[in-house]
Parts: C-alpha cells; structure tokens; sequence
C-alpha cells in the first residue's frame, strides 16, 4: 500500500512537470508574442501584407495567406488519397495485402520532413516549372509534398472509423440489394463521416505546423498567392527563416506568429476533438 | 400451388466444419414457416442460403440447390442484388442505417436506381403503414433512426425491406433483442405479412413458432430432423429428437 502511494506520487509529479513545461513554454510564446501585436495595432499585424521588419513594418497577412493556401490543397490531396486508401484496405482489398499495406502506410510518417523536401525540390518541382510553368517552388508543390506527408495520419484515422463501423449496418445494406460499392457511399461513409471528418482536421493541423519541408518547395516568397504556381511563405516558413538574425521587435513579431499558429491548430485541434466526441456520444444503439 | 423455396440435398461448409448436412425443405407461399433448433443447429445459416447472405463468409463451400419459384438461385448466373431485392431479410438486433427514417426506409429502392423524391415519397409512406409506424412517425420522418425505441428500429427495419415489395421475408430471430410486449406486437405484424409474403423466421423461441407458424422446421447438428404442421411437431413430433426438445429435454 505504501509503496503504491509512493509510486503514485511520483508518477503525479512527473505528470505535472510535463504539464506545466507545456504551460510555461505557452507563457513565454504569448508573453513574448503579444505586446507587439498591441503595440503595432491587430488590424495592422493580420491583415497588412507589408513584412519589412527593418523598416519596422509588421504584417503576416501574406504568411497567412500562404499558410492556409497550402493546407487547403494538402487536405484536399491528402483526403483524395488517404480516403481512397482507407475504403480499398477496409473494404475491397484481400486481408493478406492490407495487412501488408497498413504497416507501409505507417512507415511513411517515419520519413523525416527534410527527405520529403528534397525529394520535392529534387523532383516535383522541376517538373512544375516544366510543364505547367512558373518557378516551380509554389503553392502546388507544397501542397502535393504536405499531401503526401499527413496520408499516413488521415488514412489510420479513417480506417479506424470506417472499422469502427458496426457490422449489421453493412449486412443490412448488402441484403437490401446493395452492391458493395454502394454500401461505402450511402452507409459506410455516412456513419463514419465524423470520424473521417476528425482525420481530416487532424491532418491540417500537421500540414499547417510543417516548416521544412515547406521551406525547400514553397519558394517563401513574401505576397499573397494568386495560382496554385505562385511562391507562397508560410507562418512556420517564416519563423525559420529569420529567427537566426532577428533581435527587438523583429524577434518578438517572430514570437507573435508563432502565438497566431498556435492559436490556429490548437482551434483545429479543438475542432477535431469536437466532432469525435460527438460521434462517440452519437453510439447508443443497442 | 408449388412451393416458394426449395432446397434439395443442401450440404454447406465453413472451412472443414459441416454446418449444413442434406437439408430437403419446402416452403410454401404466403405463409409463415418457422425453423427452430437448437444454437448452432444451422438455423441461420439455412436462413442465409435463401438470399445468399452466406456468400460474405470467407471458405464458405455450398452443395445441392435452392430454389427460388423453381429456378435455382446458387450458380454464377444469380443477379445477387434482384436475388436480394426479392428476398429481404431482417436481423436479430434490428440495424436501421445512422440515417434518417425516411433515408431508411428509402435505402432499397435508392439502391436499385430511384432518386425521385416524389416517387420514394408514397413508397415511405405506404411501408410505414405496413408496420404500423405511420402515425407514429409521420411527423419525424427526418429524425435519425438510430433515435427510436427499439421496438420501432425493428418495425423500421421490416418496413426497409417491404419498400422494395420482395416476395420472402427471411426473419433471423426478428424478437431476440425485444421485450415481450413488443414481441407480441411484432408477432402480430408477421402473421398480417403473411398474407401478402413467404415468410420464413429462425427461433430459439418454441412458443413463439408454436404462436405464429403455420409449419416448423426442427434442426439439429445441420441436419433437418423433422418439418410438418407446426401443430404435429409440437403434439405430435414422429422423431425421439424432435420429442426430446419440444419436451424442453435439451436446447
């Protein structure tokens, strides 16, 4: 019994040391970061375009813009693919070669962000520049290089909620006449719908908090995007980039981006938990 | 008038196990049959061979014929999803989609190619009336299915399966998971069905075939051990088997 306090107790402190590293690395970002969104003005620090940090310009909106370009079009490859994956590995392929496929799949999230940037550079975006034009370090390439990235996070996620779905619903679809193809459509998806939806969120949430990867493809140029070929700069892009020379305010405007992502994926994060959590209280058939 | 189904020498396999051993049953139409047994006596699976629900086991191996109006429905040439459509079958726990009521009940006629609201419009309605849900559910036709009583998930489920107008209702133990009044209640819907379907309902429940059969099967061990009037199984069975568990001797 003794010792079971004891072990109790350390493991409490252990728990809390972490807990409050998490909280006071949280203090120091927004100690740091929000003075200078007060000092320079909100309206002015999120929606000018003007970064110009030795002129004492502070505007992230073009990082911003960038950012959300290239989430967007990573979910919307990610989600092509990662749910593509998820019904064939649940649904359709024989259980020998999706138990072949899953721990691949796994494997992807292994590959250090720098490899999938330099496989990029190396070869998606000469491609871009070739054929579709531009600089080819754009919107595009991270997207497609980000897409890649956050498949393996989308489609485990979706293949435990396509798994979680009950078995009758799928034996009361196929007895109705279904085709097993229709099944996925009009039940499957359907009742797996939050889940996937969670997966989807969860994947932007890495997307956006990617930097260097992004900074090998994206081109950081400082302006809005206007097509998918135009170089964009992201909010992690640019903390990365200038953080090793920029000191007063130029150091604490870096702080302040970061205080904006963190703020974005923790909303997404929220967001996620939400929607799972509604399915969960969603389930009491029975 | 001949008989709605058929089997004739039916032998299924799961792997090496035999669940199903020279099964020869005739139903006849617009009646109920039920099959009662023992758990593990190949009630269900015999119930699953009539719409080839048996087809989604893997290693499953199936011997003899069905046949469906004289046509035997087991070769390679059987459209599953007509065979399906004719065939309905409900479930032991009822399994109404994550759905609305009127997507559910819509499902089968979406699935076989009708997306004209106006057409699925009357269908609803009229399947719902079959099972008594009408005036209950008039007014919630958009609520999720999976917020009704259970009772009522039942009921949704056999109007589902009405809406595609089959000619055989296949019920596999369609009472298991309801209490007693609500098992009265859908004993009495099955027996107004029967004027209008073959139907054919799995128990483990002898009173409740005793209650709504017109003729029973008893099964044991994948063997087909007597099928009669339900009246001479019960008083009368010819088998020391049947005897021993209409007795309540086993089972």
């Amino acid at each position: 019994m003794k010792r079971d306090r004891l072990i109790g107790a350390i493991l409490l402190v252990v728990a809390l040391s972490a807990i409050s590293g998490l909280a006071l690395i949280t203090v120091f970002i927004f100690r740091e970061g929000v003075p200078i969104i007060l000092r320079v003005g909100a309206g002015q620090f999120f929606l000018s375009t003007d970064w110009e940090p030795s002129l004492g310009h502070f505007g992230i909106l073009s990082m911003i813009g960038g950012s959300l370009a290239v989430t967007v079009g990573a979910a919307v490859i990610g989600v092509v693919f990662s749910l593509g994956l998820a019904i064939v590995l649940t649904q359709f392929a024989p259980p020998a070669l999706a138990a072949a496929l899953k721990p691949a799949i796994e494997l992807l999230a292994g590959i250090p962000s720098v490899v999938y940037g330099f496989v990029g550079v190396v070869t998606l975006v000469p491609l871009i520049r070739h054929s579709l034009g531009g600089p080819g370090l754009s919107v595009l390439a991270a997207s497609i290089v980000l897409g890649i990235m956050i498949l393996p996070t989308i489609t485990s996620i979706a293949i435990d909620a396509l798994q979680a779905v009950p078995r009758s619903y799928v034996e009361g679809s196929i007895a109705l006449g279904a085709t097993r193809w229709q099944t996925v459509t009009m039940v499957l998806l359907r009742a797996a719908r939050s889940g996937i939806v969670a997966a989807v969120i969860l994947g932007m949430g890495r997307a956006i908090g990617e930097t260097m990867a992004v900074i090998m493809v994206a081109g950081n140029a400082l302006a809005l995007p206007h097509s998918l070929l135009d170089p964009v700069r992201t909010l992690t892009s640019n903390i990365a980039l200038e953080m090793g020379y920029a000191s007063g305010d130029h150091r604490q405007a870096l702080f302040a981006t970061g205080v904006t992502l963190f703020v974005i994926i923790t909303l997404l994060n929220t967001a996620a938990l939400a929607v799972s959590r509604r399915r969960a209280g969603r389930r009491r058939v029975g | 008038m001949g008989s709605k189904i058929q089997t004739q020498g039916l032998d299924l396999h799961y792997g090496k196990f035999r669940a199903l051993l020279d099964v020869n049953l005739s139903i006849q139409p617009r009646m109920i049959t039920a099959i009662i047994g023992p758990s593990g006596c190949g009630k269900s699976t015999l119930l699953r061979c009539f719409n080839r629900m048996n087809d989604l086991v893997k290693g499953v191996r199936v011997a003899g014929r069905v046949l469906l109006d004289g046509v035997d429905i087991l070769g390679p040439a059987t459209s599953l999803s007509l065979l399906r459509r004719r065939v309905g079958m409900v479930f032991q726990r009822p399994n109404p989609f994550p759905l609305s009521v009127f997507d559910n009940v819509s499902y089968g006629l979406r699935v076989h190619g009708e997306t004209h609201r106006s057409r699925l419009v009357p269908v609803v309605e009229s399947s719902l009336q079959a099972t008594g849900l009408w005036e209950e559910l008039k007014d919630r036709l958009d609520t999720s299915a999976l917020d009704l009583s259970p009772e009522q998930q039942q009921r949704l489920c056999i109007s589902r399966v009405v809406a595609v107008q089959p000619e055989v209702l296949l019920m596999d133990e369609p009472c298991s998971a309801l209490d007693p009044i609500a098992t009265g209640r859908i004993e009495d819907l099955m027996r107004a069905l029967a004027d209008q379907y073959t139907i054919v309902i799995v128990t483990h429940n002898m009173q409740q075939a005793a209650r709504v059969a017109a003729e029973t099967a008893f099964m044991l061990l994948g063997e087909l051990v007597e099928f009669g009037p339900t009246l001479g199984v019960f008083e009368n069975p010819k088998d020391q088997r049947t005897e021993d568990y209409v007795s309540g001797r086993y089972g």
